[in-house]
């Protein structure tokens, strides 16, 4: 039986030119688990999720994901393995519908289009946009491209979802319903690991949290245990 | 009367418009897919002529049935050229992307006047030959032909790219090429597919243009500037919109070199060109 985490990253660090954006980053994630990922601006959140997604190979450390090391893979072979990503900024197939866009995803693990289409069909009701399959991604609103990613993340069947900023820019509104649909990835039993700035977002959802400052992690625990820990007090309202 | 050689007009007009479709179509897409721009593209569709006229001149097989042995070899031209010179100049910069195919066309050229001599070649005795009379419209059955199998292979193509699962994986990476591997999708296999079909469809043109058209090392100019103009009106990188402007070009061409005169022919299209350049950059339907 395979008792590894879902994924170990240990002592991870990583540098553009001399900018130390990463530096000795260690946590663990576990099955179904959702994390939440904050810190202040530029204290690295993008830069570890584009390690862990493949865009960028790490300076050092390493990521084992299910026990098997993946530090330096390429985006496809992550996707492959079961890492999912969405983007801070959406990059939605905006000249595809929402159903192709969410097709592309389901390809990976469905080798017949009928069936990817499918599959996308399920993907598009879980996030609620099934009314709009048949509309160009590039009309649908902020927050119904948000969702697509998140749709056509999901078709790619992950194990883990890294999910950057799904719930900035969305109203009080969405933002619950945003909540709600990581809740339900959850029960789904896929792990999420979430960039957010919308406390109220992420805070009664969150399993556990991550946060970094200046490159480093300097926090890890329950998100009642981060609200009183005073380096995380300190790193948001500056010393 | 004069209508009867307007429709006569527009038919020869529709005829090489759908052939500088096909050809426009594999630059389209090669462009769509990774940005660089192919100046050797007129070079895949000299190939493909020269694949025809060798496979007729040396085994007797016409360019009709040579035309799956055709596509297949550009195929394999346009990976090789992938593999070999575009791989290692994704990341630099464009003028070098420009002066790396710029090189491959003259290096091409020169290749082919090397080896086959500098003579303008025909294929006679062709299986197809003759005219079709539909009412006072005279037309070529090889123009016919090849104008048909110019629709033919757009239409697989554009069913390749919306109806199958490798397709879709093209599309998506000519979309956004970093979303298309986080659903992973192999970029680099998908460049070298987009290769590979692009010099197919240029060397198919050349095929299907073979058995009327001469053939000779320099052939690919004639039609290269023509394609830029179709893949700048139809807008970069879309196959629809090099489809339509395609025909649209053609028509142009044809009926411009009726009204005003042949020998202007040319620089009407190029006209088209900076006027499409001033009024509407992106094209018909081209991204924004």
């Amino acid at each position: 039986m395979n008792t590894a985490p879902l994924l170990a990253v240990d002592g991870l660090g990583k540098a553009f030119d001399g900018l130390i954006a990463n530096r000795d980053i260690s946590f663990i994630i576990h099955h179904g688990e959702i994390v939440g990922l904050i810190g202040p601006n530029g204290a690295g959140k993008t830069t570890l999720f584009n390690c862990l997604a493949g865009f960028h190979t790490p300076t050092s450390g390493r990521i084992a994901f299910e026990g098997r090391d993946i530090t330096g893979s390429t985006p496809e072979a992550a996707a492959a393995l079961g890492i999912a990503r969405t983007f801070q900024i959406v990059r939605v197939f905006q000249s595809m519908t929402a159903r192709e866009n969410v097709m592309v995803g389901a390809m990976l693990r469905n080798k017949r289009v009928a069936e990817a289409r499918e599959r996308a069909e399920q993907e598009l009701e879980f996030v609620g946009l099934t009314h709009r399959a048949d509309t160009p991604a590039s009309d649908l609103t902020v927050s119904e491209q948000k969702r697509l990613e998140v749709a056509r993340a999901l078709a790619t069947e992950p194990k883990l979802i890294l999910l950057d900023e799904v719930m900035a820019g969305l109203n009080p509104t969405e933002v619950r319903e945003a909540s709600q649909l990581v809740h339900r990835i959850h029960l789904r039993g896929i792990a999420s690991i979430i960039v957010e700035h919308v406390m109220e977002g992420i805070m009664p959802i969150a399993h556990r949290m991550l946060v970094l400052d200046y490159g480093a992690k300097i926090a890890d625990g329950t998100p009642a245990e981060i609200a009183e820990n005073p380096a995380v007090i300190a790193a948001y309202l500056g010393e | 009367m004069t209508a009867d050689i307007l429709i006569q007009v527009l038919v020869s007009g529709l005829l090489i418009g759908l052939i500088y479709a096909l050809v426009a179509v594999g630059l389209t897409l090669i462009f769509g897919v990774m940005d660089i721009v192919n100046f050797a593209h007129g070079e895949f569709l000299m190939l493909g002529m020269y694949a025809s006229f060798w496979a007729f001149a040396l085994f007797a097989i016409d360019p009709i049935i040579a035309l799956p042995m055709t596509a297949l070899l550009l195929f394999a031209v346009g990976v090789i050229v992938y593999q070999t010179v575009i791989r290692r100049i994704l990341k630099a910069p464009m003028l070098s992307q420009i002066f790396a195919t710029f090189g491959l066309m003259i290096l091409l050229r020169g290749l082919a006047q090397f080896f086959w001599k500098p003579d303008h070649r025909l294929i006679s005795n062709s299986l197809i030959s003759g005219n079709i009379a539909l009412g006072p419209v005279q037309f070529g059955l090889p123009q016919f032909v090849a104008a048909l199998g110019a629709v033919g292979v757009t239409g697989a193509l554009w069913l390749f790219l919306h109806r199958t699962r490798l397709g879709t994986a093209l599309e998506a990476t000519a979309i956004d090429r970093e979303a298309a591997t986080l659903m992973g999708i192999d970029g680099q296999k998908m460049f070298a597919l987009a290769w590979g079909i692009g010099a197919a469809c240029a060397g198919l043109a050349g095929g299907l243009i073979a058995t009327f058209f001469p053939i000779f090392p320099e052939v690919g100019s004639n039609f290269i500037l023509i394609a830029f103009v179709v893949v700048v009106l139809g807008g970069f990188g879309s196959i629809t919109g090099a489809f339509l402007a395609g025909i649209i070009v053609g028509l142009i061409e044809v009926l411009g070199g009726f009204l005003i005169g042949p020998e202007y022919k040319t620089a009407i299209v190029l006209s088209l060109l900076l006027i499409v350049l001033l009024v509407r950059p992106r094209g018909l339907l081209g991204k924004a």
